[in-house]
C-alpha cells in the first residue's frame, strides 16, 4: 500500500494509491458537473429546510422562517376569487330570483356559471345539455314532474326528490301489483286506459273505472299530472320510464322512483340560484 | 487515505454503516410513533361500517385507486370543483389509504351522495348508459355476484389489531350489520347500526332487495366517501399543513 502517487505505466493515468495483492485500481475522479450539481442539490436542501416546513419530531416539526401553509395559501386563493367575484355574488344574494332574470347583466352572469356548474353536477344524470335519458327526467322540454316554475326548479335543485334531507321533496307511488292492490288483470286495463289518454291506444272502459279509483286523486282526472305531489303528467308522450304497454305495466306493478341528491351543503346559495336560472331559461321552464 | 482504516476493520465499518442506516430509519419512524399529534382530531371520523369496508375491499380488489383519486388537494381549483380539501382524519381508519396517484376518472373523496344509489348502479353496470364519453370498463357483474361475507367480523377484528377502534359489540354484529344496511326498508336494528355508525347509508343500493350482491356493498361504500365530516362546523386548524 502506498499513500504517495502513482502511475499506471501501461495508461499513464493515476491510481487510487490502493494496492492489493498486486492489484490497483485506476483513479477516475467524478465529473466536474455532476460533482457541483451534487454540492448545489445539498445546499438546496439545506436552504429548503430553513424556509419551509420541513423536519419532524416528537411534537411537531419546523415551521420554516416564510411560515409556509397550504391551508392559508388555499385561504388566500380563495378570499381572492371571492373578492373577484362579490360585485356578482352580493347581488345575487340579496336578490329574489325574480329580480335577477329581469336584470340582462346579472341573467349573463347566472347563465354563464350554471351551465358550468351543471356540466359538473347535473349532467351526469340529466345528460349534457339537460337531454335526459331513461330514468332521468329531459330538463329542455315543457314538462316538469315537480313543477316549473323557477321558484319550483330552485326548490328541487336545492332539497332534492325522495332523498335523507328533511326538506326533500317526497311521495311514493303505491306498489300496486307487488302489494296486491290490483290484480295483473286490472293492472293491464289501467295500462290500456293510460295509453288511450295520450291518444297512443284505444279506450277501455274498465281500465278508466279502476283508474278514476286509484290513480286520479295525484295524476289527475284526465293525466294531466299533479306537480304538487310529484306526480307527472300521463296524457302526453313523455315517458320516464319508457311509454310502451310494458313499461307502463311494470310501473304499475312495481313503480321505479326518481331519486335527486340534494345540493344545498354541496353548492352554495348562489351557485344553487344561478343553475336554476340556467335550468329554467336556457333549458326550458314553464310558468 | 483515512478511508483505508474504515475499510480494514470490518468492526467499525458494521457500526459505521449500523449508525448511518438508524439516522434514516428513525427520521422515518418517529414521527409515526406521535401519529397522535401528527393527526388532526376531526368529529365525526368513524371506522366503516361492515357493509361500507366490505365494498372498500371490492374497490381495492377492482383496483379503482388507478384510475381514481380520493384526495381533493388544498388548490382553488379542485375545492372550487369537488368540494372541501381532504383531511389527514378522514383516512384515518384506511389501511391502506386509497388516496391514489392518477386520475383517468374524476376525485371520489367527495362522491358520497352526489349521486343516487340508482345512478351509481347504472354507471357501473355501464357506464357509457349514463356518461356517453367515460371510458370506465362496465362492472355490471357485480350485481349478479352475491357477496361473500361469512368471513366480514374478521376483517373488522384484523383492523383493530393495526389501530382501528372497533368495539367488541361491533366486531360481534358484524355479519348482521351487513344485511341490516343492505335492506330496502329500514327494519327494527336499524337503529342500532345507526347508533353504531351514524351517518351509515342505509337502503337497497343495487335495485335487487332480495340479495347483498357486491354492488350493493361498493355503492354502500360510495355513497358515504366524504360525507363523515360536517364542514359547517369544521374549524381548520391552520397549523396544520
Amino acid at each position: 500500500m502506498a499513500s504517495s502517487k502513482h502511475v499506471d505505466a501501461l495508461t499513464g493515468r493515476e491510481t487510487t494509491g490502493h494496492e492489493w495483492d498486486g492489484i490497483r485500481e485506476l483513479n477516475t475522479p467524478l465529473p466536474k458537473w455532476w460533482l457541483y450539481v451534487f454540492y448545489a442539490t445539498i445546499i438546496w436542501s439545506a436552504v429548503y429546510m430553513v424556509v419551509f416546513p420541513a423536519v419532524p419530531w416528537l411534537s411537531g416539526y419546523t415551521r420554516g422562517i416564510w411560515g409556509y401553509s397550504s391551508r392559508a395559501d388555499l385561504n388566500q386563493a380563495m378570499a381572492n376569487l371571492r373578492a373577484e367575484r362579490a360585485v356578482w355574488y352580493d347581488q345575487f344574494a340579496q336578490k329574489s330570483l325574480q329580480e335577477i332574470v329581469q336584470d340582462d347583466r346579472l341573467l349573463q352572469f347566472a347563465r354563464a356559471g350554471g351551465e358550468v356548474i351543471f356540466a359538473e353536477n347535473c349532467a351526469a344524470c340529466h345528460g349534457t345539455g339537460g337531454v335526459g335519458r331513461p330514468g332521468y327526467p329531459v330538463l329542455v322540454d315543457d314538462e316538469w314532474i315537480w313543477g316549473g316554475k323557477l321558484d319550483d326548479v330552485h326548490t328541487t335543485i336545492t332539497y332534492g326528490i325522495r332523498n335523507a334531507n328533511a326538506d326533500s321533496r317526497q311521495s311514493a307511488m303505491p306498489a300496486f301489483g307487488a302489494d296486491g292492490v290490483l290484480t295483473p288483470q286490472e293492472i293491464a286495463a289501467v295500462a290500456d286506459h293510460v295509453l288511450s289518454l295520450s291518444g297512443a291506444g284505444p279506450a277501455n272502459a274498465e281500465g278508466a273505472r279502476i283508474y278514476a279509483e286509484n290513480c286520479n286523486v295525484c295524476h289527475g282526472d284526465v293525466g294531466e299530472g299533479i306537480a304538487d305531489v310529484g306526480a307527472p303528467a300521463l296524457n302526453n308522450q313523455i315517458w320516464l320510464f319508457g311509454g310502451g304497454r310494458d313499461a307502463l305495466i311494470a310501473q304499475i306493478t312495481r313503480p321505479r322512483q326518481g331519486v335527486m341528491p340534494a345540493w344545498t351543503g354541496r353548492l352554495d346559495d348562489v351557485q344553487i340560484k344561478q343553475v336554476a336560472v340556467y335550468v329554467h331559461t336556457v333549458l326550458g321552464g314553464g310558468q | 487515505m483515512r478511508h483505508e482504516i474504515l475499510e480494514k476493520n470490518v468492526i467499525l465499518l458494521s457500526i459505521c454503516i449500523l449508525i448511518t442506516v438508524s439516522i434514516g430509519g428513525l427520521v422515518q419512524l418517529v414521527p409515526l410513533f406521535a401519529m397522535e399529534q401528527t393527526i388532526e382530531k376531526v368529529d365525526g371520523v368513524r371506522p366503516y361500517s361492515p357493509l361500507e369496508l366490505a365494498g372498500r375491499n371490492i374497490y381495492v380488489r377492482e383496483g379503482c385507486y388507478t384510475c381514481h383519486s380520493q384526495q381533493v388537494r388544498p388548490f382553488r381549483d379542485e375545492v372550487e370543483r369537488y368540494g372541501h380539501y381532504s383531511l389527514a382524519a378522514e383516512s384515518m381508519y384506511d389501511h391502506p389509504f386509497q388516496w391514489g396517484s392518477k386520475r383517468s376518472g374524476p376525485d371520489l373523496a367527495r362522491v358520497g351522495g352526489k349521486y343516487s344509489n340508482e345512478w351509481h348502479a347504472a354507471h357501473l353496470t355501464n357506464p357509457r348508459s349514463v356518461v356517453p364519453e367515460s371510458i370506465m370498463p362496465p362492472y355490471g357483474f357485480l350485481a349478479r355476484r352475491d357477496l361473500n361475507y361469512a368471513d366480514i367480523a374478521d376483517h373488522l377484528r384484523t383492523l383493530r389489531i393495526v389501530g382501528v377502534p372497533y368495539t367488541d359489540e361491533q366486531i360481534a354484529q358484524a355479519g348482521a350489520d351487513v344485511a341490516t344496511q343492505a335492506q330496502a326498508e329500514p327494519t327494527d336494528d336499524t337503529d342500532a347500526l345507526l347508533a353504531r355508525y351514524p351517518k351509515a347509508v342505509v337502503g337497497d343500493f343495487d335495485g335487487d332487495p332480495e340479495r347483498v350482491t357486491e354492488m350493493d356493498a361498493l355503492v354502500a361504500y360510495l355513497q358515504m366517501l366524504g360525507t363523515l365530516v360536517d364542514f359547517t362546523s369544521y374549524k381548520p386548524e391552520l397549523d396544520y399543513r
